[in-house]
């Protein structure tokens, strides 16, 4: 007792310097973000745009194509990086990424039956079908899953994804103008959305931050198991109910802004672990800040390395992502056995 | 006792032989149904005259040069497909560890799509880039493993881990090409058998038949490894060796398979499951598996003919819907039986 009673202050002191660290490097992508392109901006230029904006050329791609792509890439980021903290939290599994979880193949089915059944072909109409394809996605995993063992909501997720890839692969062989269209949007990218039509995502987007912060106490109970949980007066159902449905509601927010982009929910928590141990009171809000660094890092390295082109930041987010993937499994696996 | 366990025995062999019968009988139905309907309708009786070489000239172009290779290939492409399957599901002793879920199909898929949007495609090349990327995809996992060997929940999720990957670098090199090619690669990929003829017979039967003696070598081995590697290994199965050469020629016969008609989804998964069950009797059950397998493609792809009047079906998209609810019940049951 009185051990952590001193360390405790140590503890936040140390922590705080890592969330002072994490604000610095996200202004620093969010900077870079901004200048760095097939048209290199200098700097002052973009604090012209930015603070005496007066309508030249480089101002409007500042203030009309930079800006709001980094706005996109922060808001995708965070919502992803928290859900990967949750439901790595709720479900006690190291390897959970709701990009392994059908939610993507969801979304992109909602997507496909939207334009060849319903014939619904404007986007801010695709975005609430991609919503509902998500959190659809999302709920039916796990519903197959559960929560038993980490291997089995895995599978799960490679079982409704495979499902969902078949229906979607139907309706291209079906229809070729629909390939057309999804061939781009399975591929995640930051770039060419219309981001102001995205505005009405936003309050999805908040509604799913405060339950994932509300939720924080309760998964530091559920990490302790839920008998333990339970001994200690906590709810685990209504814990693991709650962080799910904000799973769902930022998975569907940043899938129906962004296309799919995997893996982000998967790498940032455990690097945020490393970060500050295992408090979902830290490991939560600062999964929030070191999303974005990643997203918007990403999409400025497929920027760079794909110029005068671009690689989609999906596809930055996927190699990557499933480098850190297989060495988790070989980590942790390794050691289990 | 020993009288009873031999008369168990006994009756349990039986059923397996009875339902493998049924199974053949039942393919044999299928087989002239699927060769006789079409644009051009032929009866039972006609499709077994033109077999035997009675038949009018138009009715041997039909059968003999366009109905039967497809159906041959549709047969021996569920067979590879269901003894894989079979395989690795006894391999990893877990029903979900089959091909198309561990990543190996996906990795045949990535060299079919370079071929066809980098070299334009045909099927020999096709076929050959698939071969390839399959195989690497196994060194990979193997790779992967590393000295915990293959087999088990590891081999799964690595699998999985590099099967997403793949699966995103399929996506990316879609993006990158006119839509013609993206069609054409998507129409492969779904897994599709219009069009093949003898051409695609010959390799398959070739691979077929060099590896069913392997098979048929290593099945106690593997029969064995079921029970757990430290049973095995003290029963005297060389675990390490097993396990390599079962591996490499599952995926030997994966990659044919996928080079033949595409990755078609789930027969790999679902038919051992299925033999399993019908037979109701343990070990590997390879040869139900390879009937099984065969059976359920036919009928995908008879199915895909003709369900829809307005267009037809890729056999893969057949596979997928009525696998991934089979999946699904699967999973459930599993559940259901984890919480008794």
């Amino acid at each position: 007792m009185v051990e952590t009673a001193v360390r405790e202050p140590t503890r936040v002191r140390s922590n705080s310097v890592v969330v002072l660290g994490a604000l610095i490097s996200l202004c620093v992508v969010a900077l870079m973000s901004i200048v760095v392109g097939s048209n290199q901006l200098p700097l002052d230029a973009v604090w012209h745009a930015l603070f005496h904006y007066d309508g030249s050329y480089t101002d409007a791609v500042v203030r009309d194509a930079r800006l709001p792509r980094t706005i996109l890439g922060i808001c995708v980021g965070l919502a992803l990086g928290l859900a990967g903290a949750l439901l790595q939290g709720a479900t006690r599994n190291p390897v959970a990424d709701p990009g392994l979880l059908g939610v993507n193949y969801g979304a992109a089915v909602a997507i496909v039956f939207a334009g060849v059944l319903f014939g619904v072909q404007a986007p801010t109409a695709l975005i609430w079908f991609s919503f509902c394809g998500a959190l659809g996605g999302t709920v039916l995993v796990y519903l197959l899953g559960g929560s038993a063992s980490p291997v089995r909501l895995i599978l799960a997720g490679v079982a409704v994804q495979a499902t969902f890839v078949g229906l979607n692969q139907a309706m291209q062989v079906i229809d070729t103008n629909s390939l057309d269209k999804m061939r781009y949007w399975l591929v995640g990218s930051l770039a060419n959305r219309d981001v102001p039509a995205l505005a009405p995502l936003l309050p999805f987007l908040i509604i799913g931050v405060v339950l994932a912060i509300t939720a924080a106490r309760g998964l530091n109970a559920i990490a302790l198991g839920d008998d333990t949980a339970r001994g200690l007066g906590a709810t685990p159902g209504a814990t693991r109910l709650r962080a799910l449905l904000a799973v769902g509601l930022l998975c569907g927010t940043a899938t129906a802004a962004a296309g799919p982009i995997a893996f982000v929910g998967l790498m940032i928590p455990h690097l945020v672990r490393m970060l500050v141990g295992q408090d979902h009171r830290w490991v939560l809000p600062l999964s929030a800040l070191l999303g974005p660094v990643l997203v918007l890092g990403c999409d400025v390295l497929g920027r760079v390395l794909g110029s005068p082109g671009e690689l989609q930041v999906g596809i930055m987010t996927e190699i990557l992502g499933g480098l850190v993937f297989l060495f988790l499994v070989r980590r942790l696996w390794g050691v289990r056995r | 006792m020993k009288l009873r366990a031999g008369a168990v025995a006994l009756g349990v062999r039986n059923r397996a032989v009875l339902v493998v019968l049924g199974m053949l009988v039942a393919w044999l139905v299928l087989a002239v149904f699927a060769i006789g309907t079409g644009d051009f309708q032929l009866s039972p009786g006609g499709v077994l005259r033109t077999l035997a070489g009675d038949g009018s000239r138009a009715e041997y172009l039909i059968v003999v040069e366009q109905r039967l290779p497809r159906l041959l290939v549709a047969t021996m492409v569920g067979a590879a497909l269901g003894i894989s399957g079979a395989v690795f599901q006894s391999l990893t002793r877990n029903p979900l560890g089959s091909p198309d879920i561990i990543g190996f199909t996906a990795g045949s898929a990535t060299g079919g799509i370079v071929v066809i949007l980098v070299f334009g495609g045909g099927q020999l090349p096709t076929a050959l880039g698939s071969v390839i990327s399959g195989a690497l995809t196994a060194v990979a996992i193997y790779l992967l493993c590393g000295k915990d060997g293959l087999g088990g929940y590891r081999m799964v999720l690595l699998g999985v881990g590099l099967g997403v990957v793949l699966t995103g670098l399929n996506s990316y090199l879609l993006t990158r090409v006119m839509v013609e090619d993206a069609a054409q690669a998507v129409t492969w990929l779904v897994g599709n058998l219009a069009g093949r003829g003898w051409e695609s017979v010959g390799p398959l039967a070739v691979v077929l038949v060099l590896l069913t003696p392997v098979f048929l070598v290593h099945s106690p081995g593997l029969r064995l490894l079921e029970s757990g590697e430290q049973v095995a290994a003290g029963l005297g199965v060389a675990v390490t060796r097993v396990r390599l050469v079962l591996v490499l020629s599952s995926v030997a016969l994966v990659a044919v398979a996928v080079a033949a008609a595409g990755p078609i989804a789930f027969v790999a998964l679902a038919a051992p499951q299925l033999a399993r069950r019908m037979t109701a009797s343990p070990g590997p059950n390879l040869f139900p598996a390879a009937v099984t397998g065969a059976l359920l493609v036919v009928l995908a792809d008879f199915l895909g003919q003709r369900l829809l009047s307005s267009s037809l079906l890729p056999v893969g998209v057949v596979t997928g819907a009525l696998g991934g609810i089979y999946l699904a019940w699967l999973l459930l049951m599993e559940r259901a039986k984890n919480k008794v």
